[in-house]
């Protein structure tokens, strides 16, 4: 066989044709350009301006705040208790190791071809949640105990949202094949448990869990409002994932099934050979939503008085020692959040990415 | 070379009924499916089911491995009857391979692990173990150069040659195929009947649902007609094409056999 001699045609544009073909191939689309490129114009510079060229970002209290721009110092001098909340300042060093296991475990899985990247990021799903319990607390080994009201800041955040994460996908798997199961009193045990916590707002969740558990319990057994939180997160989040996942079991074609049984495989290993590693593939964007929505809900545990990040800064823009800091504090919180959830995205779509073979049957 | 010489032994016993099927009903809801068939299977025969599309001929293999229940009558696969237990399901299911029409592999899978998953995990092989016996069924469909690839890179022909292999690969005693050849290119049909043809010469015990009547007259020792639920003749294909008996049978081979 000959090569192939005919190329195909070559799609590189000048960049003159380029901004012809693209910004001004119309009357209304080069007007479009021209009002679009006004408003970046104009707001592009007041943005930069204020968020570097004029902000304060040195100095050694609230007096040195004088400039236009954006007094970053508020942010860099209570950086602290965001990130901390009132964890003692000698005990922080147990909480630096846990954000450094952290990184450890989920940076290089955006690194191609780092060594051993899947042992870390099995690792950041076993040890470091067992590491976290025992060093966070501390209480046991030699370690002085800090009570979980003390607490807060991002760390807080994390913590929320890791233990929410990783305890509410098995579960809501467990549920969503519970609710597809072929046997009733499982399917609507299943079913009950889906719909009574998807109906309820995570605000009444939440109040019920550190308000109205407590009432319920008999005398002597009580939990820290922490973990009642957490419980109270988990559990809600499972029945969301519970129908995420269930999408896509229903889209596994029925031939799959007959095939695995039809090979003897049994039911649970059918669910977990064959099933579940197609389903969970299939709906990882809907899953990592999930995960996006729950980190960014356990902002609200501010109201059963749990300092998380928003919680931290919105009590210091109080103080009034610092006024009219409250712009910079919340565009703080916002990039943090920006900065994990933004994470979180890549990581999937990565996942994605590994995780085709090609295939539809 | 090893399966030959195992599969020449076990049809030296040539056990009589290893499927013995005895006046089975079915009805999905009120619709009765299948009307008081009977069938036995002795070791190492070739059936071949055919009839017109409707009739119940999938369904009714289907039966066989409890893909599909039946409501009434009695179903033994090698000694084992087919109830609601879970356990004499999974025991016939290890012992009856099946091959679907829309082949059914597993996409997620390369070729090489969709023949592994259930010799691994059902008759607990080693893993090399299971692999070279992968090998050598792959080899014997004329594959082996695509173990490593995913079932979304192959050719339906190809594909359906995967399923055949990855069923041979738990050593069934019994094969069942439901249409293999029927969403397959024309160009791709024969080489999937190829690998039947060959099958069917080591001795397997086989129950083929097929359109294809050149298959049926090559390999068959008996065609069995099915129209409505009902088996309506069973011959030996020599028979069966030359001189049907019944007039349902006579009609349906004159529209098939036509062009």
């Amino acid at each position: 066989m000959t090569e192939s001699t005919i190329k195909p045609p070559k799609k590189n544009l000048g960049p003159v044709k380029w901004m012809r073909t693209h910004l001004f191939s119309s009357w209304y689309n080069s007007l479009l350009t021209l009002v679009v490129g006004y408003l970046l114009l104009t707001s592009v510079g007041p943005l930069v301006s204020w968020v570097f060229l004029d902000a304060t970002f040195e100095g050694s209290g609230p007096g040195d705040c004088l400039g236009e721009g954006a007094c970053w110092l508020f942010v860099s001098q209570r950086l602290n208790f965001f990130i901390y909340g009132f964890y003692p300042d000698e005990l922080q060093w147990r909480v630096d190791i846990m954000f450094g296991l952290l990184a450890l475990a989920f940076v290089p899985q955006f690194i191609e071809g780092f060594p051993a990247r899947k042992w870390l990021g099995i690792f950041g799903m076993s040890g470091l949640p067992i590491i976290g319990y025992v060093l966070i607390p501390g209480g046991i080994l030699g370690l002085e105990e800090v009570e979980s009201s003390k607490w807060g800041g991002l760390m807080l955040t994390l913590i929320l949202a890791y233990i929410g994460i990783l305890a509410s996908l098995p579960i809501g798997i467990l549920l969503a094949i519970g609710r597809r199961s072929d046997m009733p009193i499982i399917r609507g045990l299943c079913v009950v448990f889906i719909e009574v916590w998807r109906a309820v707002p995570l605000i009444t969740v939440l109040f019920m869990a550190s308000v109205m558990l407590p009432l319920f319990l008999p005398e002597g057994v009580s939990f820290e409002k922490l973990v009642r939180a957490l419980i109270g997160i988990t559990l809600w989040q499972s029945a969301y994932m519970a129908e995420v996942i269930r999408g896509g079991l229903q889209a596994i074609p029925r031939g799959q099934y007959e095939a695995a049984n039809a090979l003897g495989l049994g039911y649970w290993r059918k669910m977990g050979l064959v099933i579940l590693p197609q389903a969970l593939k299939l709906v990882i964007p809907g899953i990592v939503n999930t995960f996006i929505s729950l980190f960014k809900d356990t902002t609200l545990v501010l109201i059963i008085g749990l300092f998380d990040i928003l919680g931290a800064v919105q009590s210091t823009i109080a103080d009034p020692a610092w006024q009219n800091v409250a712009i910079e504090g919340y565009v703080f919180v916002a990039f943090c959040f920006w900065v994990f959830c933004f994470g979180i995205s890549r990581y999937s779509q990565n996942l994605e990415r590994k995780l085709d073979t090609g295939h539809k049957t | 070379m090893m399966q030959h010489s195992e599969s020449v032994e076990t049809q030296a016993e040539n056990k009589p009924g290893i499927i013995r099927v005895e006046s089975m009903h079915k009805w999905y809801g009120d619709f009765h499916v299948l009307k008081d068939l009977n069938l036995a299977v002795d070791q190492g025969e070739r059936i071949v089911i055919c009839g017109p599309s409707g009739s119940g001929k999938s369904t009714f293999i289907r039966c066989i491995n409890r893909l599909e229940e039946h409501q009434q009558g009695k179903i033994i696969v090698d000694d084992v009857e087919l109830t609601d237990d879970v356990r004499h399901i999974d025991s016939v299911r290890r012992e009856v391979g099946m091959v679907f029409q829309h082949f059914n592999l597993f996409p997620h899978l390369t070729v090489l692990e969709n023949c592994c998953l259930s010799p691994i995990w059902v008759r607990k092989l080693p893993r090399r173990e299971a692999e070279a016996a992968a090998m050598e069924y792959l080899e014997r469909v004329k594959i082996p150069d695509q173990a490593a690839k995913y079932p979304g890179q192959l050719s339906g022909g190809q594909q359906q040659r995967v399923a055949i292999a990855r069923a041979l690969c738990m050593k069934p005693k019994i094969m069942l195929f439901d249409e293999p050849t029927s969403a397959l290119d024309p160009e791709m049909i024969k080489e999937v009947l190829d690998v039947m043809i060959e099958l069917a010469g080591s001795g397997m015990t086989m129950i083929c649902v097929t359109h294809e009547m050149g298959f049926a007259k090559t390999v068959a020792d008996r065609v069995i007609f099915m129209d409505e639920g009902e088996i309506v003749e069973e011959a030996p294909p020599t028979e069966f094409f030359s001189n049907p008996r019944e007039p349902r049978t006579q009609k349906f081979l004159q529209q098939i056999l036509q062009h």
